[in-house]
């Protein structure tokens, strides 16, 4: 892992970073992928890959309405909202 | 006999229920005391946040509901919650500095059964930040201590909540265990904790780390009050998708079971490279002890066991960093003061809100799920997932449940693990249980230079009740659950 790519990465996952946190990042990440680098070690072709430890299908529930939000009290949880709304900046110039 | 003067909070619950059944103390009389031994101890640094005013409300409202007649399992027994689980009113931190003023709108379903069981619940605790760790090192409210040595950790994440029972300030804590953050620090600190099957209790309103990992539980002085709490827990619940409907069996009634005849498997590999022979030794006795109750020993291997970790640290960050992706600053939890546009909003928001050890795991779960990687790593470690829950499948063709050791060493000292992978190696016997979906129980099983140490029993998918039996009848044997630390 080089800077370059710890800031691709950082950029993805919406993170900031200083010049400093670039390079722990790319040596801390790069010990990490060492690590999960001994899945190589394991053949694991035509093994159906698990998702979950409950593998059966979703249950699924009737299509009406089963919580009622409360809007205010919700929007009231936002650093910034006005009118019904949570406020961002700008997106369109 | 009257209860006077300090209160002896070395009472397990099923003690506690007894005494309040029989009128010998009030729910406010132990919540008192609870709350001062909370307040004399703020070096443990246990507690984020104590809910005074709503303990003492609530003690209130049980001991009147008693001297009306009603009654409930736990009715007047403290509890703290792990500040992982949403309480209305109360705030609810998961450790950041992202939550610090965050106050959910609602109870999680543990939290509201626990009320209907009767609980008092005193306060939420300390734990390593949304969950990742394993030494309670990684909270924005600073270190949890160890109360059997100060200069070491409690184990993570569930720290706050295992050091609060250890220290016997409170007789029952709630936990979450995603790779073994109920059992490892239950482990150091000397006390009991199960992390029961995947869907057995309701994640609704317990802030997610990784979702098909993530299972809640009950951290106690023993088995038995661990029965007690997951009765209380357990069961289905239409607000989370992955609740499983099965019926909840009476764990109480189960824990006199005869466990003469019973199979118990001894993991090779758990005993091997990476174990710290003094724990190694403690194990041996407890097998010994399980031999002298009838149990039988059986060899048992778990080949891809080994590779847990690795699988481990590609699927939970993978999942961590989708489930983190909702704090933005937007709807809730804290945002940056200044910045340029939506973008920078975002990033100086997330970077200032979250730590080292949450970043590093959303930049490892971005990387292996972004274009070019998904097949090697995310595709692999579903792969190998499948591998390691396999062989538990054929190991219990021969065993009715495995036992070997929580964790691979004693509580390490505060600072002593600054790589991360280093940090990681502590989970090594716990992790391929959550990849599994198994239930698996720690319990105290010695010491090792005064220092506490678990053994863990894993268990057949949804078969808590012969674990807990199981690690009961360890317990009527034994006398390790019941040692203190000194001071406390």
């Amino acid at each position: 892992m080089n800077k370059e790519d710890i800031e691709k990465i950082a950029h993805l996952a919406r993170l900031g970073m200083t010049e400093q946190e670039r390079d722990t990042y790319a040596e801390d990440l790069s010990r990490i992928l060492g690590l999960v680098s001994q899945m190589d070690a394991v053949a694991t072709n035509g093994v159906e890959p698990m998702t979950h430890p409950d593998e059966a299908i979703l249950r699924l529930r009737p299509d009406v309405v089963s919580l009622e939000a409360d809007r205010d009290r919700l929007l009231a949880l936002a650093p910034d909202s006005r009118d019904g709304l949570y406020l961002v900046p700008k997106v369109i110039e | 006999m009257r209860f006077s003067g300090e209160f002896p909070l070395t009472l397990t619950i099923a003690e506690l229920v007894q005494g309040l059944t029989a009128g010998q103390y009030s729910s406010a009389e132990i919540v008192q005391d609870v709350l001062r031994r909370i307040e004399a101890q703020p070096g443990l640094n246990a507690f984020i946040t104590v809910d005074r005013d709503g303990a003492e409300a609530a003690a209130r409202m049980a001991d009147a509901a008693r001297a009306r007649g009603q009654n409930a399992p736990l009715l007047g027994v403290p509890i703290a919650h792990k500040d992982i689980f949403c309480t209305a009113g109360i705030r609810t931190t998961c450790g950041s500095r992202m939550l610090t003023d965050f106050v959910a709108p609602y109870d999680a379903t543990v939290v509201a059964r626990l009320n209907a069981a009767g609980c008092v619940p005193v306060g939420k605790t300390n734990m390593d930040e949304f969950a990742m760790g394993s030494s309670n090192e990684t909270s924005f409210f600073g270190p949890v201590r160890n109360p059997w040595d100060a200069q070491r950790v409690p184990g993570g994440s569930s720290g706050g909540s295992a050091a609060a029972v250890a220290a016997r300030l409170v007789p029952a804590a709630t936990g979450t265990d995603t790779g073994g953050s109920i059992r490892q620090p239950a482990a150091l600190c000397g006390i009991t904790g199960l992390k029961p099957s995947y869907g057995r209790v309701s994640r609704y309103g317990m802030i997610a780390f990784a979702s098909s990992l993530d299972q809640a539980g009950p951290m106690a002085q023993t088995a038995e009050d661990c029965a007690l709490l997951l009765a209380a827990m357990a069961g289905f619940d239409e607000r989370d998708a992955t609740a499983l409907t099965a019926a909840v069996p009476d764990y109480q009634a189960a824990l006199r079971s005869p466990i003469q005849g019973l199979r118990i498997g001894v993991v090779r590999e758990h005993f091997g490279e990476g174990l710290d022979a003094t724990v190694g030794d403690a194990m041996q006795a407890a097998l010994r002890e399980y031999e002298r109750l009838g149990a039988k020993l059986v060899d048992i291997s778990l080949p891809n066991s080994g590779h847990a970790l690795p699988c481990y640290y590609v699927l939970a960050p993978a999942e961590a960093s989708s489930n983190l992706a909702r704090y933005d600053g937007v709807r809730y939890g804290y945002r940056a003061a200044e910045y340029r546009d939506l973008e920078d909003m975002y990033k100086k928001t997330r970077s200032q809100g979250f730590g080292p050890e949450v970043k590093r795991r959303i930049m490892i779960g971005t990387y292996a799920l972004s274009a070019g990687y998904y097949d090697a790593y995310y595709l692999k470690a579903q792969r190998l997932r499948r591998l390691i829950a396999q062989d538990f499948g054929q190991a219990f063709e021969s065993c009715d449940v495995i036992a070997g050791p929580t964790a691979p060493s004693p509580a390490f000292a505060i600072g002593a693990k600054s790589d991360p992978v280093s940090m990681y190696l502590n989970d090594i016997y716990t992790i391929p249980v959550n990849l599994a979906g198994l239930p698996a129980i720690s319990l105290p099983a010695g010491f090792v230079e005064g220092l506490p140490v678990g053994l863990q029993l894993i268990g057949r998918y949804l078969d808590e009740a012969r674990l807990l039996n199981v690690a009961h009848k360890f317990q009527e044997a034994t006398d390790w659950h019941r040692r203190a630390p000194a001071g406390f």
